[in-house]
């Protein structure tokens, strides 16, 4: 992708208590990792829990507390070590840096040590002062915290309301005339208007568009792959062939469920493939063909079985148990690159609200691990069977999923990882792993 | 809703796109799904003082629509004004108590949004921008409700300056040429003009954070260093967004050619991932020259991942990017044969081509319209840049060119982009007004174009190819220039 400064980027969040910082923080981070940008977030709260074993009250907070004082500054510049180590001797290319830095003095020790190590700096503020939304974040991340383990509700959430309260007098936002040199990013009332100053290069550039589409909207996405083929039921890979019967069956099953799960607006995505299609048209709703969504093109291989690649390839297939990841077949498509053509249905889907994707098993892994947070190792080797529908539902910090199989039988396409990966492997070896199929 | 009972999917032949039986809707570009799904078409209204880069803004950013798909038309209202009035006499028209001037100027308002009413309503347009200061809070009312009535979403697009040097030069760039001062000297011209500015200025109430809060905008400061963004509504409002806050006004210049010579060319076969031929390596080598002596600052250079835009690349000897999207369009079942092959092989592929060249995908492979599709994070990223050096391919290259230079989807797969040349486009500014050359009205182009023909590597240039390039001559103020190099 784009590594072309050797400089890494340290994005600063700011912004009182219960402002999505965290929330901003890790969803920034899995977006930017699965585009293949290697991000890490640094949460100092995190680093407070570690060394202060147990959580008392809202009172470690107060601006007067010395020893409070102490304690959160030396887990500020423990956690900014860590981000040294990362960006300078790990070659990570983005840290997070998620903490309040709600005054201007801490904002320039972070920018001066920033400059100090050759990284570029980009601020995150989120400001909000709507009372229903800030209540809305306590109960949904605050009172599940472990510093809150032992109080009811009510007392959680008064304590954490005096929290709040603690930083708001010396709380100095990003001011468009004292930091017009200063490259961030101001998120009003949850997305309604943004403020944006000095974006310096691509990635920030990147950062703004992602965080000026996602949204806090209720919704659940939907994901699931085609009815079974007529090329599955062969174990064959890629092609365009149309469903088999029992893929048809799946049709009908699916349009049943959409029905019941009674989903408000729901818009529906297909590839341009005539399986996903035919998937769609029996929903008896509107739906949309996205070319992107088109299943990895196996290039030579297409249309092969396991077998017949093994006879004719078996270099090839070895080397994509090698790294199924980074694979590109002769005259195809990796997953890599996979993940790089559906980044605008990524970047849509956080646009939207309700949506059903019926794609195809590469596409729907990578959508998938998107959304779980999976790595480029994982990836290529999550579960996305035939006949079933995922449903992904954002919660706090992270993704409900729950897994609907609608009890049409269908062939397995799932093939694990074999054993020996080694280029001199025997057949036998090879196909150890590939499913059953005529 | 219920579901159809099975009938067989067909295949468009055309697009290789399986059409809807039932509820589907039309195959489209990413571009136009927010658009075209709420079939709400975007009425963009442009705000700010004269002499603050809308009309530059306008033009481009139409231009960026319209290259991804979206049906998008301009309409500027200092041109209806023109075509009103036939002779410009002095800023005095523009004073806000000259009751005949109020008069003329708000007729020529109503006249544009009864155009794009016409584009928007009954031609298909899918978004207008309506070029005009509309600095007061009434205008823009007015075209608000202009907007509801029709159905129409308003996204308004603002530019605040007051850096006296990039008013000064905006005058210089675009104001002097404008038909308004064609009998004046520049002196009296700046002049006027500066005065014309001052009209407005007392009368001026910018987009503001909480009068406005409701309304969809985009308020840009100092040229880009600043923006604020406020209610995006839908996906294309995204997209604009997005754009605008990439562009930039720093002089560059961008290079384009294709890779040297292939082997595959040589032999009259399309596509494949072949090496140079020898002429191929001698041109590369020609490039290297030329690059070097060009002096160009901080030149980024970008290839595809295919052999032969990289052996061209290495030739340079300086750093280059790989990108993926720029590889050759995929001719599918097509690939590696001749175009005599594909007659004999698919006679009904290959007249289904030419029929529509730009919407036609090969079978197992791509459009001209696929193509622009995964072209665009490339158009994105050259409008951050500054200088760059494309080494792309023949169909890649047309659909870059066509986006420079403002080309139709009918006018793209047939751009001439012959083996060997480099095209140098760097931005000038819009002339803002019509020039007349050879008896007829064009608008002026937004790029010079420098091109360099090495004559002693040469490929197969026929004279249709020079031909053309004489004709970029036809655009006025592009010096279009054809340096022979010995």
């Amino acid at each position: 992708m784009f590594c072309m400064t050797n400089c890494p980027t340290l994005i600063v969040m700011v912004g009182l208590p219960a402002r999505g910082k965290t929330y901003i923080s890790k969803k920034l981070t899995r977006y930017l990792n699965w585009i293949g940008v290697p991000t890490k977030e640094f949460n100092v709260g995190q680093y407070r829990r570690d060394l202060v074993k147990t959580y008392k009250s809202f009172e470690f907070f107060l601006p007067d507390n010395e020893e409070g004082l102490k304690i959160r500054k030396q887990c500020a510049l423990a956690a900014l070590n860590d981000v040294q180590q990362y960006l300078s001797e790990e070659n990570g290319h983005v840290a997070v840096f998620d903490a309040t830095n709600t005054t201007r003095e801490r904002r320039e020790t972070i920018f001066r040590f920033g400059e100090e190590n050759g990284y570029k700096t980009f601020f995150v503020e989120s400001v909000c002062v709507d009372p229903e939304v800030i209540a809305a974040n306590i109960v949904q991340v605050k009172l599940g915290s472990p510093d809150y383990v032992d109080c009811s509700n009510d007392e959680a959430t008064e304590d954490f309301m005096k929290r709040i309260e603690c930083y708001k007098n010396t709380y100095e936002m990003l001011d468009e005339t004292l930091d017009k040199d200063l490259s961030y990013i101001k998120i009003m009332d949850v997305g309604r208007s943004y403020l944006v100053n000095r974006v310096m290069d691509h990635i920030q550039s990147r950062i703004v568009y992602y965080l000026m589409n996602i949204h806090v909207t209720p919704r659940s996405i939907y994901l699931c792959r085609h009815g079974e083929s007529e090329l599955n039921l062969k174990g064959r890979i890629g092609g365009d062939t149309g469903l088999s019967l029992r893929g048809k069956e799946f049709a009908k099953s699916l349009a049943q469920f959409i029905n019941e799960q009674n989903i408000k607006d729901l818009k529906v995505w297909t590839s341009q493939m005539k399986r996903t299609i035919q998937t769609a048209e029996a929903l008896g709703v509107p739906y949309e063909q996205w070319k992107v969504l088109n299943e990895i093109d196996a290039g030579v291989c297409e249309e092969m079985t396991y077998e017949e690649i093994q006879e004719n390839y078996p270099l090839e297939f070895a080397l994509r148990d090698q790294d199924k990841y980074r694979y590109r077949y002769p005259k195809g498509e990796s997953y890599e690159d996979l993940v790089q053509r559906l980044e605008p249905v990524i970047m849509e889907l956080e646009r939207q609200e309700n949506v059903l994707v019926i794609c195809h098993q590469a596409v729907m892994r990578c959508l998938l691990a998107y959304f779980l947070d999976k790595t480029a190792e994982q990836l290529p080797y999550l579960k996305c069977p035939l006949h079933s529908v995922l449903k992904l539902t954002p919660v706090a910090y992270g993704c409900k999923v729950e897994s609907i199989f609608l009890n049409i039988e269908a062939v397995n396409t799932h093939r694990d990882k074999p054993e020996n990966v080694g280029v001199d492997r025997s057949r036998e070896e090879a196909l150890r792993t590939v499913p059953n199929h005529l």
